[in-house]
């Protein structure tokens, strides 16, 4: 029934001309070899990712235990805040500010006062659009994997969204949820889509599901096209409903691609930022996390080093449940690629 | 089952209505998905060729046309170069797929296929390259690619773009290698190829699909990547982002809609006769698969 | 297989060009926003070469042929300029200029700046001060624009453009427009009986709305940060200009919806005949007139923004053009400012691109006002404005204003509290 029925059947076939001893020796000299191998394959990759994301972070961990510069009331000048420590981090997780009377709990208006409220918003925002995504986009995979006339002009349609650069994509959004906008003409409203925490979330989710389903959608329909036809017609005949056929046959087998593409998203909306900085600014409860980042850069480097770190973790942490819990099936198999084979 | 005991004429009859009901949903479906994501393009090239002067009539269909717009967007006195940008959008974009599929498609081989240790702390470090925010990336690397004299070249833009699409292109390859019959390469070898043949002649035509759907998504997140080339870029290397992020209205504080909706749909078309051409292309290595 | 060694090597250069750059610049990681100050700032005073001008998007075409008229004159064969263009969002403007600051870049000479930063990037000594021998005359010059280019006493800019807030009113609708904040809400009767909406200005939650905040407080004769730099919001006359927005949005004077505009929806909104006043920019004057959808083509009229008693406090717009301390060129540099701040040039700014002049006896040429009818508003709008804060945490300042004015303006914290919240928001800005 499953995936692994077949290629047993396959090896079963063409394993028995090859014989056993020569199986033997085979895997005796894959010990020897294969982590060389495996490690002049995967060199130019940590190269890339070394120079792009290692020095980057490691510079940023480097600033984030240094104090901002502050203002030399004599000179009007900015002095180095020399070592902070962990004040930093402290700053951002317990919401203390430095104030004229000392440590106390950030003031409304200032960005400190919003890391959590912009961690609750970032979290609230990846949950809804992700789980939006993967239901639209498992549906729009299973169309378009079907066979019908105009199958391929579809697809292409269906790209379209994710092809429009982010920042044109929050600009016609921001354009067509204005309040004399096209949206409020087209549906005889006046809703104040940008003045509001719940319709400013909407206007964002709507802008994110229309633009990031189709990726979901692509590597979903990859994941549906590597499934035999055969098995499909095999459940039929054994008399599988659509929905056993579902459960049984397709959703087990797509989920490695499914849980990739879950995963990168989740990744990816976590970061969330052209979207809402466009649309609304970080108005109405729709600060996330990056934005933070951003406003704080402008402000300090330092300060924003730490944010961008603290982000880091808390990314981390999701990416590991992932991976561990939910079984984010790459990691998964590869890691016991020995005993499945 | 319980079908062939019917009499069999029905049965047909029965089966042909359903398949007729399934293939009709299968049409409203699709019908309902192309109006979801082709209507607000739609207004985004109604936009476009709409005159400036009537940038906020929101007439839901084509009025005021005009091709201003584009001529404003490849306006050279005006100080866009957009046909260089698309050029640079390009080579930026071509590179960092063809330079990412291949480091991927190597390191997915060594993940999904070869025995090594520390494999759980090599995707995790990959994994890492998606977890840091992207805006706290540029400035080290703004200063790191300064110090070097690489500012205005196109491998500042190519390497941070490789290295944006890999954790991605590593992870889907990876999931689809697993998925793959390895006992055909080994058959394939036991036949006389070498693995590297092997590997090339069998396994990649049955991942054709996975590998193009990577590749389109390598290839676009390269081509919409905007933050780096903000920064890194000079004028001869500009991709198409940033140019659209220059465009401005004629007066201070006027946004630009309509040309930067007319410089979004210029943008737009050539990856979807792009992917167009790469449909054919997986439906391709499908059937070239199925046959081996 | 060739391509991917090429690489490899390419990556491994460069990353042995990481590590060296990792212990070049670890050291002076924090220090480099005050290191060498007197060094640089002292540096090059006579220096004489080609330099590049760094602004951002020339919107009207307005700084391409100034430059080339420059690199024409032979004099200039040795100093020939080149022109960096920037994006058009303001806080991609500021993040370029900071990024190429820090990273001590010398081919940023001569700058282009909002006049809100100009005090961040002199306190971060990036900017060299107008003194000594780099003098800078500003006889002429309207006062208002020195004052954004000066901070502690010391001018480090020359104001370039300027901008300030004009009201529009449909003069078919309102034959007199009113002068004071209060005989405008008295008008709104007559935009109740037309059936359409009665003022708006920039309300979102983004920068314009630190500037009609900022014009509300200063109108009613507050100020959100002291002559000292000292924030000093939290007062009874503050208070009375807020109030003002907000009770305006309470009695549907500003409508609802206008808590969401920035100025293009204002202005498509009055375009389109369904407001009777509007606070905005000059920009909006040529635009009503001559846009397909405008409605108001020959129906308003402008009029300086109204106040307690007489004009109102417009908050002030614009840019100055500064010399980076980096600079190795400063004698050209300081040559190039002069020569884009000269009488001629900044004709041509009005002229060729609307952009307001900064100085005086221009508002009064013929020819100018002939083409751009709304400078003699404009000079009074400039003549009273008030800068906004002039505060190197401007980024912080404009936050703390923004979020604070937006919830009382929604109505979620009441005039008070929000105003409270401003002052400690303010206050922790400035001791970071």
């Amino acid at each position: 029934m499953s995936m692994q029925a077949e290629p047993l059947t396959r090896r079963g076939k063409k394993g028995t001309g090859a014989g056993p001893e020569n199986k033997e020796v085979g895997q005796d000299r894959k010990q020897k070899t294969q982590g060389r191998a495996a490690a002049l394959l995967i060199i130019p990759s940590m190269i890339v990712l070394g120079i792009v994301i290692v020095y980057p972070v490691v510079d940023a961990i480097v600033m984030s235990l240094q104090k901002d510069a502050g203002l030399d009331p004599a000179t009007g000048s900015f002095v180095a805040g020399g070592f902070a420590g962990l004040y930093n981090y402290i700053h951002w997780i317990l919401q203390q500010c430095n104030t004229p009377g000392g440590q106390a709990s950030c003031p409304a208006g200032t960005l400190g006062s919003q890391f959590w409220s912009a961690t609750g918003t970032t979290f609230l925002l990846t949950v809804i659009t992700v789980a939006l995504e993967t239901v639209i986009g498992f549906w729009m995979a299973i169309i378009m994997s079907r066979t019908f006339r105009g199958r391929s002009a579809l697809r292409a349609a269906v790209l379209v969204p994710w092809a429009i650069p982010t920042a044109v994509t929050a600009k016609l959004w921001f354009f067509i949820f204005a309040f004399d906008g096209i949206a409020n003409t087209l549906f005889h409203t006046s809703i104040l889509w940008t003045g509001s925490e719940v319709p400013a979330r909407s206007a964002i989710i709507i802008a994110d599901v229309w633009k990031t389903t189709p990726f979901m959608a692509l590597l979903i329909l990859a994941g549906l096209q590597m499934i035999p036809d055969q098995v499909y017609e095999a459940a039929k005949v054994d008399g599988a409903t659509a929905w056993q056929r579902f459960t049984q046959i397709t959703l087990p087998l797509v989920k490695p691609a499914l849980m990739v593409a879950i995963l990168f998203r989740t990744l990816d909306a976590l970061r969330m930022y052209d979207l809402p900085a466009i649309m609304t600014a970080g108005a109405n409860g729709t600060t996330t996390l990056s934005i933070l980042v951003v406003n704080q850069i402008r402000i300090g480097f330092n300060s924003a080093a730490a944010l961008s770190t603290i982000t880091f973790l808390i990314i981390f942490i999701v990416a590991f449940i992932f991976v561990r819990f939910l079984g984010a099936n790459a990691v998964e198999s590869a890691t016991n690629s020995g005993k499945v084979k | 089952m319980s079908v062939s005991t019917l009499d069999p004429r029905a049965a047909k009859a029965v089966a042909r209505r359903r398949e007729r009901w399934a293939s009709s949903r299968t049409y409203i479906s699709a019908a309902i998905i192309l109006i979801w994501c082709l209507l607000p393009f739609y207004w985004m090239i109604v936009t476009a060729f709409r005159d400036v002067g009537y940038t906020f009539d929101p007439t839901p269909w084509f009025t005021h046309v005009t091709w201003d717009n584009f001529t404003t967007v490849f306006s050279e006195s005006l100080g866009n170069h957009f046909a260089r940008n698309l050029l640079n959008s390009l080579i930026v974009a071509s590179a960092t797929t063809a330079v990412a599929l291949l480091f991927g498609v190597f390191a997915a081989y060594a993940l999904a296929r070869l025995e090594f240790r520390f494999k759980f702390l090599v995707l995790g470090f990959v994994l890492g390259a998606s977890m840091f925010p992207g805006v706290a990336i540029v400035t080290p690397l703004f200063q790191l690619f300064t110090n070097i004299g690489w500012f205005g070249t196109y491998q500042a833009l190519i390497i941070p773009n490789i290295s944006f699409v890999l954790p991605l292109t590593v992870y889907t390859l990876t999931s689809f290698f697993r998925e793959m019959p390895w006992e055909l390469e080994e058959a394939a070898r036991i036949d006389g190829c070498t693995q590297g043949e092997a590997f090339r002649k069998v396994i990649m035509p049955l991942a054709a699909p996975a590998v193009f759907t990577t590749a389109i998504l390598a290839f676009i997140g390269a081509w919409n990547e905007f933050l780096i080339a903000s920064q890194l870029s000079s004028e001869a290397t500009k991709t198409v982002t940033v140019a659209i992020a220059y465009f401005a209205g004629s007066q201070p504080h006027q946004e630009p809609y309509t040309a930067v909706m007319a410089a979004g749909t210029v943008v737009t078309i050539p990856l979807v006769i792009l992917v167009l051409v790469f449909q054919r292309k997986i439906v391709a290595g499908l059937t070239a698969g199925a046959v081996k | 297989m060739r391509h991917s060694r090429k690489f490899a090597s390419l990556a491994a250069v460069s990353v042995l060009a990481m590590t060296l750059a990792a212990c070049g610049g670890g050291g002076s990681g924090g220090g480099s926003t005050s290191g060498g100050l007197s060094g640089d700032a002292g540096a090059n005073l006579d220096g004489r070469g080609p330099i590049t001008y760094v602004q951002g998007k020339d919107n009207s075409n307005v700084v391409r042929p100034l430059v080339d008229k420059w690199n024409a004159d032979p004099a200039h064969k040795n100093e020939q300029v080149t022109f960096k263009e920037q994006s058009d969002k303001a806080d991609q403007q500021h993040d370029d200029l900071v990024q190429n600051f820090q990273a001590k870049n010398t081919g940023y000479d001569v700058v282009d700046v909002d006049v809100v930063w100009t005090a961040e990037f002199a306190a971060k000594g990036w900017l060299q001060p107008l003194k000594d021998k780099l003098a800078f005359d500003t006889t002429g010059f309207l006062p208002a624009t020195v004052a954004t280019a000066t901070y502690k006493g010391t001018l480090y800019a020359a104001p370039q453009t300027s901008d300030g807030g004009i009201l529009y009113y449909r003069k078919d609708l309102v034959p007199t427009p009113p002068k004071t904040w209060d005989e405008m809400m008295g008008m709104c009767p007559i935009a109740k009986k037309n059936n359409i909406d009665c003022y708006a200005g920039q309300f979102a939650q983004y920068e314009g709305l630190t500037v009609n905040a900022a014009e509300a407080i200063n109108t009613a004769g507050g100020v959100i940060v002291d002559k000292n730099g000292k924030p000093a919001v939290n007062t009874p006359e503050a208070k009375a200009g807020l109030t003002n927005l907000v009770q305006a949005f309470k009695d549907g004077n500003i409508p609802k919806q206008a808590i969401t505009y920035q100025e293009e929806q204002g202005r498509q909104s009055f375009e389109a005949g369904k407001l009777l006043f509007l606070r905005n920019w000059p920009y909006v004057y040529n635009l009503a007139k001559t846009d397909g959808s405008s409605v108001v083509k020959d129906k308003f009229g402008i009029a300086p923004l109204p106040g307690k008693t007489g004009p109102g406090a417009s908050s002030l717009g614009g840019h100055n053009i500064a010399m980076s301390v980096y600079s190795k060129h400063k004698a050209t540099a300081m040559d190039f400012m002069k020569f884009m701040t000269n009488e001629e040039t900044e004709k041509f700014y009005a002229t060729q691109g609307s952009l307001a002049p900064v100085r005086a006896d221009l508002y009064a040429d013929k020819d100018l006002v002939k083409q751009l009818p709304y400078l003699p508003v404009l000079l009074t709008s400039i003549q009273n404005a008030v800068p906004r804060p002039v505060s190197p945490f401007y980024p912080a300042v404009t936050q703390a204003v923004q979020i604070n004015a937006y919830a009382a303006l929604k109505g979620d914290k009441t005039v008070d509290q929000a105003l409270t919240d401003m002052q400690a928001a303010l206050a922790a800005a400035g001791s970071q």
